[in-house]
């Protein structure tokens, strides 16, 4: 699967089978990573691929739990971001970790300002900020505060404070950038890049994390995909096409050709939800979308391709500015999630733990507090109502747990969405949006929850199911919605309903 | 069918009969998960308060035996203990409303000068002579009332932090209490009236009724309603309470208006207590007191679970410390640096990582013990 051009040379870094659990979830397992002097290397991956974690067990924010780690060949550890700085590895995160208020000299130098009779030579400290940008093609005025200056300048301004020589460190061996276009315009993504190549020549090693391909195809050399913590792949990027990167990223093998007939029963049923021309500011342009009765409808695309969106414009999260949405046969517009739920919306929201859980609150309040919240505060659910649903839900969904007055924050990753689950089972709603249920999950509570999806939409609910795994998606969907930058570009059901053609549409190949 | 199917069949109509659960599996399931372990949970919460407010008054009562004495006297107990309850009955009502502030991750800087406000509007009702008793206290409370509602309006929809959005009202409240007073201390005459600060009521001082109904209606209110497990989830987690239909900005306004109204309780207390408002000086700091009562009852200032009951308990612990000091015969000087000593030793007590760091020195002491 890997090509081995570099045999003879000595990998600058190389991570091997490294290992990283957190309470619930394998965040890391097995994962390799491969660096070699003077190369940009992309490292891929959904999200929750593992790519944040396995930079931040490189870069010393996080201590593995196993595995091997050579810098230059030699066994290494760091214990602080300062160790690894001090190796030679830098960072520079997405969010741009300056100090607007400050110089841009000061925030090239902060730390490691030049002194003279120990006070910081302001003199040589601009001289050398100016060098060093100018090696960067950037000449500014280096005591002007960096707020001054443009997203892309600041961008540059923490790549120099990566690289940039500091006292009683090795020089950069490698850098790590996180997203570091995410906020770029096109002319901007281009300076950067120029400097990464005139930094790819001076030998230093990069690692571009992104999820923009089309920039893994301008800048990189060497592609390593990861996926569900695992390591998939590493790829020359010439050998290696955008559809069969996707499927990496994916987990698809593209000769993989199993057709799935599960919820197959497609005779015509009534629209629980349609929407025309529905838009939201940037993020759903005109969509149209028809989720019918009593069946489960698949929403696939990359991250960033409008899923998510989707899911919070119907749950009211966002509100439209444009077309109509009509539910359940009558024309509605929604500005708060209570009023979804009033019409009998639910969504399980992508990010279980900022937005689903309540972590300190017991499995017991987890679970009621969906059919409180619509029953209204002074009609309080009993103690003893509370805790029947509990343990209805408990049985049901096979909810692990010694009891139901445990934290669900203790739970693990599987058991915590299934009690997510059990609030929104327990409003019995109409329309269910799952919106990215399996993430993280392991596989027993997987299957689990697949099986529910086929018995929901038995029972005459209706669902729409995002999901970056496709094929999970074509063992439930009677028809799956595909997306890209935020449009609709495909509805694929019936015998259309393969991996291999959501991932041409995805990548926008020729269907 | 057995009745705990038919209870569940009222939320889940057809899904559950398709499922055809068997009452009897239910039934093993709940035995299995009816578990002790909540209770003793709840147990510890109120161990540690507990404990430190039972050690205050065994200091107190070996250092004056008559400490526990309770003399009847014209239809009223007296003694040390009643004075304490008695003493603590303005900081343990800003205590209930602070409480629920807390508990949604907020904090009421402003109660201390709703105080005062609320106590200038009762004493200059009452000069005016024209005003019943009872129209008096609920302009009162009305006034405390919408002093939270700005607070509430500024938190949860202007979007301003709290202790800043409430460090208005703190400074401005007095401002507006001197303005009311026009700048002197008013005092009045009605003896109805004052009976709410000294009177007593089947031996009780009126305060402490005040406070035990103030409690029990709260009570009631939170627990016996879904606000309590609401203002909870907010705290917890806003995002995902709002995510679940729970309308997290109208339950901040609420814990707001809430702490005003006790505020406004205690601003009368104070007022008919001396007979008069002080816009300086009444209820100066007290909100502070009523903070450190919050923390000391175990909750966090981040926000999530609540307990009114421990919140009291933690103002006793602050007023029976300051009773204590008084007793020992120490200079009134030194009260409020042992106040704060003895306050960051309960606070120690409460920290888990204090706690296990203090086992393992204790452990570590004991296994060197073994080896010499």
């Amino acid at each position: 699967m890997s090509e081995q051009i570099h045999n003879t040379a000595r990998p600058v870094l190389q991570l091997r089978q490294i290992n990283k659990n957190f309470p619930g979830v394998k965040a890391l397992q097995q994962a390799e990573l491969r660096l070699y002097a003077g190369e940009v290397h992309a490292l891929l991956g959904e999200n929750g691929a593992g790519k944040s974690t396995l930079v931040k067990v490189m870069t010393g924010v996080l201590q593995k739990d196993s595995g091997e780690m050579l810098l230059d060949g030699t066994a290494q550890s760091f214990a602080t971001p300062k160790d690894a700085q001090h190796a030679g590895i830098s960072t520079v995160y997405q969010e741009v970790n300056l100090l607007p208020n400050l110089s841009v000299a000061h925030n090239l130098f902060l730390g490691s300002e030049p002194k003279r009779f120990g006070l910081i030579d302001k003199k040589a400290m601009a001289h050398q900020a100016r060098q060093l940008l100018s090696s960067f093609g950037l000449d500014i005025n280096v005591t002007a505060p960096l707020s001054d200056y443009s997203v892309a300048v600041q961008q540059l301004v923490a790549i120099a404070r990566g690289i940039a020589p500091k006292r009683g460190a090795a020089c950069t061996k490698v850098l790590v950038l996180d997203e570091p276009t995410a906020s770029l315009d096109a002319d901007e993504v281009h300076t950067l890049f120029q400097v990464l190549r005139q930094l790819k020549q001076q030998g230093v090693a990069i690692v571009f994390i992104t999820h923009f391909l089309d920039q893994v195809y301008q800048i990189s050399d060497r592609i390593t995909v990861m996926r569900n913590g695992c390591f998939v792949g590493e790829y020359q990027t010439a050998h290696l096409n955008k559809a069969e990167l996707i499927a990496a990223m994916l987990g698809k093998e593209l000769s993989q050709q199993r057709h799935h007939t599960a919820c197959l029963a497609v005779e015509q049923s009534e629209a629980i939800l349609s929407a025309r021309q529905l838009s939201s500011g940037q993020s759903v342009q005109q969509l149209d979308l028809e989720l019918p009765q009593g069946q489960a409808v698949g929403l696939a695309g990359l991250l960033g391709s409008g899923r998510t969106e989707i899911c919070r414009l119907l749950f009211g999260l966002d509100q439209a500015d444009g077309g109509s949405l009509s539910f359940a046969g009558k024309e509605v517009k929604l500005s708060t999630p209570a009023q979804a739920i009033a019409l009998g919306i639910a969504l399980c929201p992508e990010d279980r733990k900022t937005e689903g859980m309540i972590a300190p609150l017991s499995i017991r309040e987890n679970i009621s507090l969906a059919l409180q919240a619509k029953q209204g505060w002074w009609r309080l659910i009993s103690k003893k109502k509370q805790q029947q649903l509990a343990d209805f839900y408990i049985e049901k969904l096979q909810i692990a747990t010694p009891d139901s007055d445990k934290a669900i924050g203790q739970l693990s990753g599987g058991n915590q969405q299934k009690v997510i689950l059990a609030r929104w089972l327990a409003v019995e709603p109409k329309l269910l949006l799952l919106d990215e249920p399996t993430r993280g999950i392991d596989i027993g509570a997987h299957a689990e929850i697949l099986q529910l999806i086929r018995q929901l939409c038995q029972q005459g609910m209706s669902l729409l199911v995002t999901s970056s795994e496709l094929e999970e998606l074509t063992a439930f969907a009677s028809k799956i919605v595909v997306m890209r930058d935020r449009r609709k570009v495909a509805e694929l059901a019936g015998g259309d309903l393969n991996p291999d053609r959501i991932m041409a549409a995805i990548a926008g190949a020729s269907v | 069918m057995t009745n705990e199917a038919t209870v569940l069949n009222s939320h889940h109509s057809d899904q559950l009969e398709a499922d055809q659960l068997k009452a009897d599996q239910l039934k093993t399931a709940r035995q299995a998960r009816y578990s002790p372990g909540q209770s003793a949970h709840k147990f510890s919460l109120y161990l540690y308060p507990l404990l430190a407010l039972a050690l205050l008054l065994l200091v107190n009562v070996l250092m004056d035996p008559q400490f526990f004495s309770l003399q009847w006297q014209d239809g009223r107990l007296y003694g040390p203990l009643i004075d304490i309850v008695n003493r603590s009955a303005p900081v343990a009502l800003l205590a209930i409303g602070m409480s629920l502030v807390i508990a949604t991750g907020g904090i009421d800087l402003s109660v201390g000068a709703v105080m005062a406000i609320c106590g200038a509007v009762c004493a200059n009702l009452l000069l005016l002579g024209d005003w019943s008793i009872p129209a008096v206290i609920g302009l009162a409370v009305l006034t405390g009332v919408g002093c939270g509602l700005l607070n509430g309006v500024m938190v949860s929809y202007l979007g301003i932090q709290p202790i800043v959005a409430t460090l208005v009202l703190m400074v401005a409240g007095r401002g507006v209490a001197q303005l009311l007073n026009q700048g002197q201390i008013v005092t009045f005459q009605n003896p109805d009236f004052a009976a709410l600060g000294s009177g007593s009521f089947l031996g009780l001082p009126v305060p402490v009724w005040l406070v035990l109904l103030a409690l029990l209606i709260m009570q009631l209110l939170l627990r016996r309603t879904a606000l309590g497990l609401f203002i909870e989830a907010v705290g917890c987690n806003a995002k995902a309470s709002r995510y679940l239909g729970i309308d997290d900005r109208g339950i901040k306004l609420a814990v707001y208006i809430l702490a005003g109204g006790c505020a406004a309780l205690a601003g009368i207390i104070a007022t008919a207590d001396i007979q008069g408002s002080d816009a300086n000086n009444a209820g100066l700091w007290l909100e502070l007191d009523a903070i450190l009562a919050v923390v000391i009852g175990g909750a966090a200032l981040t926000g999530g679970r609540f307990s009114l009951p421990r919140a009291v308990i933690g103002v006793l612990i602050i007023q029976a410390l300051s009773t204590t000091i008084v007793v020992s015969g120490l200079p009134a000087k030194f009260n409020l640096l042992i106040k704060a000593l003895v306050i960051l030793l309960v606070l120690m007590l409460q920290s888990e990582l204090f706690r296990n760091q203090l086992k393992a020195l204790l452990s570590f002491g004991k296994a060197r013990g073994g080896k010499a």
